[in-house]
C-alpha cells in the first residue's frame, strides 16, 4: 500500500466544484517542507484514501500557525500569522481539523478561539483510532506484531493536552510489544525541540535534550520508537544518528507504523 | 496572674507583629497586574479540596508524600488546640475543653499525640533525607545558603515543638495521677499516660508542676515563633497554597495568556477591524512582557511567595537535567527575592528610588534601575522547552512557565533582542507563512 498513488484534493478546488470536504488536513511547516515529516503527511494521507475519508488541505493557503513565533516571545508575529489563517478558515466556514503536529493541534485546538477561530480540532492519532473503532482501518498481523516497540508522548499531546492512551491504543491495533520508557506519560521527557528551541542552537550544558531521550529509548531494548510529532522525528532521529545506533533503533511515526502493517 | 499578663502582652505583641508581615506579603502580591480570574467557582474549589487539601499531586511520589501527610495533619490539629492555648492563656483555665467535651477530649489528644509521633518520625526522616541522603534536588545552586538552612530550621522547630507537647502532656499525666489541684483527669493518653509516668515520676509535685509549666510555654513559643518566621520562609506554603491552588488558572494548559493590545494592533493593520480610535499621543513607547516583578501578574507573585522550594519542577526540567542553567525553581525564588528587594526600598521609601520626587515611592513611581534581569539571565529563559513538566509537577499548581514567556515576550517585543539563531525563523514566517525560507509550494509534499 505504500506505493499507492494519493488523492490530496486542495481546498479550494473542492469548494469551486460545489462540494465541502468533511475534514481539513492541516499539514503545517514540517508537514510540509521537512524531507522526514513529508513521509508522515503522505502516510496520513494515504490511511485516509484507504479509509475513505473526505478531506482537502489547504497548500499555499496554509501558513505557519505561529506557535514558535509566540513562544519564543513574539507575539506580533505570532497575532500576523493567526489572524491571516483565521481569516482563510473562517472564509471556508471550515468546521473540522486533523493535524499531524501537535503543536499545530494545541495553537488551532487551544489559541485561535481567543482570536477568532472556533474549530474542532483533532490530533490524527484520535482521527486514526476512530476509524479503527468504525472498522474502516483494520490491520490484521501487520509488520509489528510482536516487535518490541517503545511510545514517545510528545509535550503537547501529552502534558498540555492531555492525551496518553489514544496513541498507546493504536498500538495496541498493531500487536506489538509496548515497552515503556523511565519516564513516560504525565512524566514523558521532552525531545529538545519546543518553545522554539528547534530553530536555534542549545544553550551550554553537558548534554543535548534529545541525547538524553534517545538513550532512555535504548535501554527500552526496543527495535522502534513510535512517536507523534515531526518535531520529535527529527530530533530522536538525530539523537540517534549521533550515537550511531540508527541500524539498531528507528523513529516512525504512527501513522507509518500503521501503513507499513496494513498492506 | 503574673502569667496571664505576660501571655496577653506576649500574644499581643505576635499577633500584632505577625498581622503586619502578612499585610506586607499581600501588598506585596499586589505589586502585580491584575489578572481575571473569574471563571468556575465549584472547579476552582474542587482543585482546592483536592490539590491543597488533599495533597493530590504530591501523591505522585507516595513515599515523601505520606511523611509530608503525617507533619502536615498534624500541623492542623495543633494549630486547633491553640484555640484551647488562648482561652487557657487569657482566662487562667486548665485545659477548658476537657470537661466540655469529657471522653471525646481524651480522643482528640490522643489523636493529636499518635499523629504527633508519626510526624516526629516523618521530620527526622526529612533531616536526614535533607542532610545525609543529600537528594540532588535539594543540593542545587540556588539552594545554596538561606533556602539550605530554612529547610533544616523548621525541621528543628518542629522538633522542639513535638518535644514540648509531650513534655506538657507527659508532666501533666503525673500530675492528674497525683489528683494535684487545678489538673482534672483527662483520661488515659495513647502516648503520655505512659511516657510521662516513665520520665517524671521520681519527682517531687513542684518540680513536675514547674515541668508542666516549661512544656507549655515552650510549646506556645515555638508556635509564635513559628507565626513570625513564616512570612520570611519557604513555608508560607502552608497559608498560601490554598488560595494559590483556588486561582490557578482554568484555561488549557496550552493557551497562552493572548495579547489583546497586539491583537488589535494587528487587526487594524490587516483592515480586519473598522478604523479603530489610534492613540496618537505615543510619547511613550508601549512596553511589552515582563522586565520586572511590577510587569508580571499578582498572581505570579503569589506563586513566588507559595513555592516551598521542593525542587520537584527542577528535577523533572530537561533542560536542567542536561545541564542547564536554567531551573523553573530558580525562577520562582528569584522572583521572590527581587519582590523582597522592591518592598524592603518601597518600605524605606527610599528617595532614590523615587521616579516623581513629589510622590511617594510606591508601584508606579518607582525604578531602582534595576529589573528581574538582574536575577535571571537570558540564557536561563533561552534554554525552556516549554514542555510543561514543570507545571504538570508543581504540588501546588505553580507555574513557573509563565513567568519565562513574559520574559522572553520582553526581550523580543520590547527590546528587539534575542538569539540570533531565531532571526530566520521570524523573517520566514513574515515573508514566507512556514519556518524555514523554501522556494517550493506548501502543497508540493504529495506529488513528490
Ligand atoms: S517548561 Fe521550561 S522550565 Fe518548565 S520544565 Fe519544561 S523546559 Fe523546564
Ligand atoms: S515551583 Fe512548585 S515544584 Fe517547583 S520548587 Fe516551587 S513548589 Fe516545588
Amino acid at each position: 500500500m505504500e506505493d499507492q498513488l494519493i488523492n490530496v484534493p486542495l481546498y479550494a478546488d473542492v469548494i469551486a466544484a460545489g462540494k465541502r470536504p468533511e475534514i481539513l488536513f492541516w499539514v503545517g511547516c514540517a508537514g510540509s517542507f521537512d524531507a522526514r515529516a513529508q513521509k508522515v503527511s503522505k502516510a496520513f494521507a494515504k490511511l485516509l484514501n484507504h479509509a475513505g475519508v473526505d478531506f482537502a488541505i489547504l497548500g499555499d493557503e496554509e501558513a505557519c500557525t505561529g506557535d514558535p513565533a509566540r513562544r519564543a516571545g513574539n507575539e506580533f508575529l505570532f497575532q500576523m500569522s493567526a489572524l491571516q489563517n483565521i481569516e482563510v478558515l473562517n472564509g471556508y466556514e471550515v468546521q473540522k481539523i486533523v493535524t499531524a503536529c501537535p503543536h499545530c493541534f494545541n495553537t488551532l485546538k487551544n489559541e485561535y478561539p481567543a482570536l477568532g477561530g472556533n474549530y474542532e480540532v483533532i490530533h490524527h492519532t484520535t482521527l486514526l483510532h476512530q476509524l479503527f473503532e468504525e472498522g474502516k482501518l483494520s490491520v490484521e498481523g501487520g509488520n509489528f506484531k510482536g516487535k518490541k516497540i517503545t511510545y514517545h508522548d510528545s509535550c503537547y499531546l501529552g502534558r498540555v493536552n492531555g492525551v496518553y492512551e489514544i496513541p498507546r491504543k493504536l498500538l495496541e491495533q498493531l500487536d506489538v510489544e509496548l515497552v515503556e520508557m523511565k519516564r513516560c506519560k504525565t512524566n514523558g521527557l521532552c525531545c529538545g525541540a519546543g518553545g522554539a528551541q528547534m530553530f536555534k542552537e542549545d544553550e551550554p550544558g553537558d548534554k543535548r535534550i534529545n541525547i538524553e531521550r534517545v538513550e532512555e529509548a535504548l535501554e527500552t531494548g526496543a527495535q522502534s520508537i513510535a512517536a507523534n510529532c515531526p518535531f520529535c522525528l527529527t530530533m530522536l532521529g538525530d539523537g540517534l544518528k549521533e550515537k550511531e545506533q540508527q541500524e539498531k533503533l528507528n523513529v516512525y511515526d504512527i501513522s507509518e507504523l500503521i501503513l507499513q502493517s496494513i498492506q | 496572674m503574673i502569667q496571664i499578663l505576660i501571655f496577653s502582652l506576649i500574644t499581643a505583641i505576635v499577633f500584632f507583629i505577625a498581622g503586619k508581615k502578612f499585610w506586607r506579603i499581600r501588598r506585596n502580591i499586589l505589586l502585580g497586574q491584575a489578572k481575571d480570574v473569574s471563571g468556575d467557582v465549584g472547579q476552582r474549589l474542587k482543585n482546592m479540596t483536592l490539590v491543597a487539601f488533599g495533597q493530590k499531586k504530591m501523591f505522585k511520589r507516595f513515599i515523601p508524600a505520606l511523611f509530608h501527610l503525617f507533619i502536615y495533619v498534624a500541623f492542623l490539629f495543633t494549630t486547633l488546640e491553640l484555640v484551647e492555648i488562648l482561652i487557657d492563656g487569657f482566662t487562667g483555665h486548665h485545659r477548658f475543653f476537657a470537661t466540655i467535651l469529657g471522653g471525646f477530649y481524651t480522643f482528640l489528644i490522643s489523636f493529636v499525640e499518635g499523629l504527633s509521633v508519626l510526624a516526629f518520625i516523618a521530620t527526622v526522616i526529612f533531616l536526614s533525607r535533607r542532610n545525609l541522603l543529600k537528594l540532588p534536588r535539594f543540593t542545587k545552586a540556588e539552594m545554596l545558603g538561606w533556602p539550605t538552612k530554612d529547610g533544616n530550621l523548621i525541621l528543628i522547630f518542629e522538633i522542639i515543638l513535638l518535644v514540648a507537647i509531650f513534655t506538657m502532656n507527659g508532666a501533666d499525666t503525673v500530675l492528674q495521677n497525683r489528683d494535684v489541684a487545678h489538673y482534672p483527669d483527662i483520661g488515659n493518653l495513647l502516648v503520655s499516660s505512659w511516657l510521662g509516668p516513665m520520665l517524671f515520676d521520681g519527682l517531687s509535685t513542684n518540680t513536675v508542676i514547674i515541668i508542666e509549666r516549661i512544656g507549655w510555654w515552650m510549646h506556645l513559643l515555638m508556635v509564635y515563633g513559628f507565626m513570625l518566621y513564616l512570612p520570611f520562609s519557604k513555608h508560607l506554603h502552608i497559608f498560601l497554597a490554598f488560595p494559590n491552588v483556588f486561582y490557578a488558572s482554568l484555561k488549557p494548559r496550552g493557551e497562552m495568556e493572548n495579547m489583546e493590545s497586539i491583537m488589535n494592533e494587528v487587526k487594524s493593520m490587516m483592515g480586519l477591524v473598522e478604523d479603530t480610535p489610534v492613540d496618537d499621543d505615543m510619547s511613550e513607547l508601549p512596553s511589552f512582557g515582563a522586565k520586572d516583578v511590577f510587569d508580571l501578574s499578582w498572581k505570579s507573585l503569589m506563586d513566588a511567595y507559595t513555592c516551598t522550594e521542593c525542587g520537584r519542577c527542577t528535577s523533572v526540567c530537561p533542560a536542567n537535567q542536561t545541564g542547564k542553567k536554567l531551573s523553573p525553581r530558580k525562577i520562582m525564588m528569584d522572583v521572590r527575592d527581587r519582590v523582597e528587594e522592591v518592598a524592603t526600598k518601597i518600605d524605606l521609601q527610599e528617595e532614590g528610588c523615587k521616579i516623581d520626587k513629589e510622590k511617594t515611592l510606591a508601584k508606579d513611581n518607582f525604578d531602582d534601575s534595576k529589573s528581574l534581569f538582574d536575577y535571571i539571565s537570558k540564557e536561563e529563559i533561552h534554554a525552556c522547552t516549554t514542555c510543561n513538566a514543570c507545571v504538570e509537577a508543581c504540588p501546588v499548581m505553580i507555574d513557573p512557565l509563565e513567568i519565562i514567556l513574559d520574559l522572553r515576550r520582553y526581550e523580543i517585543l520590547t527590546e528587539s533582542a534575542g538569539p540570533t539563531d531565531w532571526m530566520p525563523m521570524f523573517n520566514s514566517i513574515e515573508n514566507n507563512g512556514a519556518v524555514w525560507q523554501l522556494p517550493n509550494s506548501r502543497a508540493e509534499w504529495k506529488d513528490s
